[in-house]
């Protein structure tokens, strides 16, 4: 089922005399979403991803702008009928109920021409089970069991009704690293598997990165960029997307084009093509680095970490914006610990310069 | 190990002191007492030990009056009180302007006195020969005829005193109700609603075995309350609960030492012991009956 939102905005009115004005929570959404794809909304705490998804959801209603199932306009339609499986933050699975009676709860509202046995209703509960691996928890209380285990009752609880999207509200926030990792190959897997056109929010760029095939990219309301993750990752198109994007984050350089060449701090690092001379900013990722003696940048190095594969290499430079400097070389370039002034090459396809004041991406051509 | 156990102990003793002479000191002199035939507490002086107590007490026709007032008190007060209490503290959790307001509308009469709520039953239901009372007023304005709910017939009296401990007991029922109903988490809710929960169903699936704890606390007490009951029935038909055919248990226990007919604290005890014994029978079923019924 292909999603489509056009213009979907959310006002909140302000709340009793004196407090703040309307809060925009979701401020003109227009995207596509392709049918039977795993789409990431990712942006920082209180950029309304949330909101976003209960406006998908039907849990909230929007102030303006519509939302399509395929070609069906569901903006006006309530949740229940919008046949949409929700995945809530903290599971909301009814602690009174066994696994299998939470499964089969949705399967129990079904009224008329949908109206199943109680065969069918068992059928169906346990291929739901199956499919997340959890059939022989099915008499265990929801108390009794692990947070992943609880996330995979929620996911079938919301499958089990053949939901034509399925939502899922930050669903690996409450579970430990470890079982982060293993839980998002899982979601992963079971949205491969059913095939559902599947949407989950997230603050963690990387679980976003590395499962989605497409990520939404969010800034206080509005969307920043739309992609692939690798495309939206190498290609940010504006400077918040750079640096919300990647661990270790990119470098930021104040920098300035002037007579044709890129100038980071005294540094003349390239020649440039296509940029209006004056203050820019670049930003280089961790891998756009080359530890070379005959490198463009000159910085004063801090420490080696060696982690494994990778070394990566702590420096300062003058003109530095972030806080601090990383570059991820290979094992056998890296320099020694006791070297204080380093050179380092810059891999022009790494380099993206953004304006100074709008934090847009400036397109030009490095040499 | 042993030295802390001593330390444990010596920081309970105060309190231990406290609930030993005040609690269970009169508690095991109450059985002593229900024992004791005849027993004087002016000269400390008793006949003999036994069961008398016990036999007259269950024969004595103003005692079983008592007994039949107080069951037919609780059986129709608790579960009238809690029903009522749960529909208001829905209908008040779904409100959301002045929700305050009723609040606090609903929870006055927790904080009036008994005695002064009393006297204002008393002028909506008394008949003097000035005036037919507000409710006689109602009645007749209705094409009924005048009924005598103070010193009238029995049901008619009844019917006042379980009306008057249901609106007494029901600010607190309620209060507790509406906070169990706002603890309820939100997403459960709203879990529900996606998947299409008739309201009907989310009620009896969701909401009320969220707050059974709750409710079935307030069974519970409701249960010792109404079994204790006293003041409400003096509050309205005067301290001569005998005569008035209105007497609960409580009340025979009080009569029978300091009453008309005082002075006989064996029977005193005797009443106690057996209200004790169906105070701690009718708990003990609430606790099974709770145990398949309450989750958690």
């Amino acid at each position: 089922m292909k999603l489509v939102l056009k213009d979907l905005t959310k006002i909140y009115p302000p709340r009793g005399k004196g407090s703040a004005g309307a809060v925009v929570a979701v401020d003109g959404f227009d995207f596509e979403i392709p049918d039977g794809k795993l789409v990431g909304l990712l942006g920082p705490s209180g950029c309304g991803k949330s909101t976003a998804l209960n406006l998908i959801c039907g849990l909230l209603e929007p102030t303006r702008g519509q939302i399509f199932f395929g070609d069906e306009d569901v903006t006006g339609l309530p949740p229940e009928k919008r046949g949409v499986g929700m995945v809530f933050q903290h599971y909301a699975l009814y602690p009174h109920l066994t696994v299998l009676k939470n499964i089969l709860f949705p399967l129990e509202n079904l009224r008329g021409s949908e109206k199943l046995s109680k065969q069918e209703m068992l059928k169906r509960a346990y291929e739901a089970a199956k499919v997340v691996q959890i059939e022989n928890l099915m008499d265990s209380k929801p108390s009794e069991l692990s947070g992943g285990q609880q996330q995979r009752v929620a996911i079938a609880r919301a499958l089990v009704k053949r939901p034509r999207v399925l939502l899922l509200d930050e669903p690996l926030s409450n579970l430990d690293a470890r079982l982060r990792l293993q839980t998002r190959e899982e979601i992963r897997r079971i949205q491969r598997e059913t095939g559902i056109t599947t949407v989950f929010v997230t603050h963690d760029q990387e679980e976003a990165m590395s499962i989605c095939d497409m990520i939404v990219v969010m800034q206080s309301g509005r969307v920043c960029q739309t992609g692939h993750p690798q495309k939206v990752y190498e290609e940010p198109e504006s400077r918040f997307v750079a640096e919300f994007l990647g661990t270790p984050p990119i470098n930021m350089f104040s920098a300035r084009v002037e007579k044709g060449g890129l100038y980071i701090g005294e540094d003349r690092v390239f020649s440039v093509e296509g940029a209006a001379e004056g203050e820019v900013v670049a930003g280089i990722r961790p891998e756009g680095f080359e530890y070379d003696p005959k490198g463009a940048l000159c910085c004063k190095m801090n420490r080696v970490e060696r982690m494994g594969r990778d070394v990566s290499v702590v420096f300062s430079h003058a003109a530095a914006i972030s806080a601090v400097l990383r570059a991820i070389v290979d094992a056998d370039e890296a320099p020694g610990d006791d070297e204080k002034d380093i050179r380092l090459s810059i891999d022009a396809g790494k380099l993206r310069l953004f304006d100074k004041e709008s934090g847009q991406r400036i397109y030009c051509t490095l040499r | 190990m042993k030295k802390n156990n001593l330390k444990a102990w010596l920081y309970m003793l105060p309190a231990l002191a406290f609930l030993g002479v005040f609690l269970v000191y009169p508690l095991i002199d109450v059985f002593i007492y229900s024992l004791e035939e005849g027993y004087n507490s002016a000269s400390q002086t008793f006949f003999g030990v036994g069961l008398y107590n016990f036999g007259y007490v269950l024969r004595d026709p103003y005692f079983l009056q008592a007994l039949k007032n107080t069951f037919i008190l609780v059986m129709i007060t608790v579960p009238l009180s809690t029903g009522l209490a749960l529909l208001i503290s829905l209908a008040l959790s779904s409100v959301k302007k002045l929700k305050s307001l009723f609040q606090t509308i609903y929870f006055l009469p927790y904080v009036t006195n008994t005695l002064a709520v009393g006297l204002v039953f008393m002028i909506l239901f008394k008949k003097t020969p000035y005036s037919e009372g507000l409710v006689n007023l109602l009645i007749n304005f209705f094409g009924g005829q005048s009924v005598d709910f103070i010193t009238g017939p029995y049901w008619a009296k009844m019917f006042v005193l379980c009306f008057y401990t249901v609106w007494v007991v029901l600010p607190f029922k309620i209060l507790i109700l509406t906070s169990a109903l706002a603890s309820v988490d939100q997403h459960y809710y709203d879990a529900a609603r996606v998947d299409a929960t008739p309201r009907w169903r989310v009620f009896t699936r969701i909401t009320l075995p969220m707050i059974s704890p709750m409710i079935f606390y307030l069974v519970i007490t409701g249960f010792i309350g109404a079994f204790k009951a006293y003041s409400d029935a003096v509050a309205l038909f005067g301290t001569d609960l005998n005569a008035a055919e209105m007497n609960t248990i409580v009340g025979y226990i009080y009569d029978m030492l300091y009453g008309n007919s005082g002075g006989y604290p064996s029977y005193a005890s005797a009443a106690a012991v057996i209200l004790f014994a169906i105070v701690l029978t009718i708990t003990c079923i609430n606790l099974i009956v709770s145990r398949k019924h309450v989750h958690y």
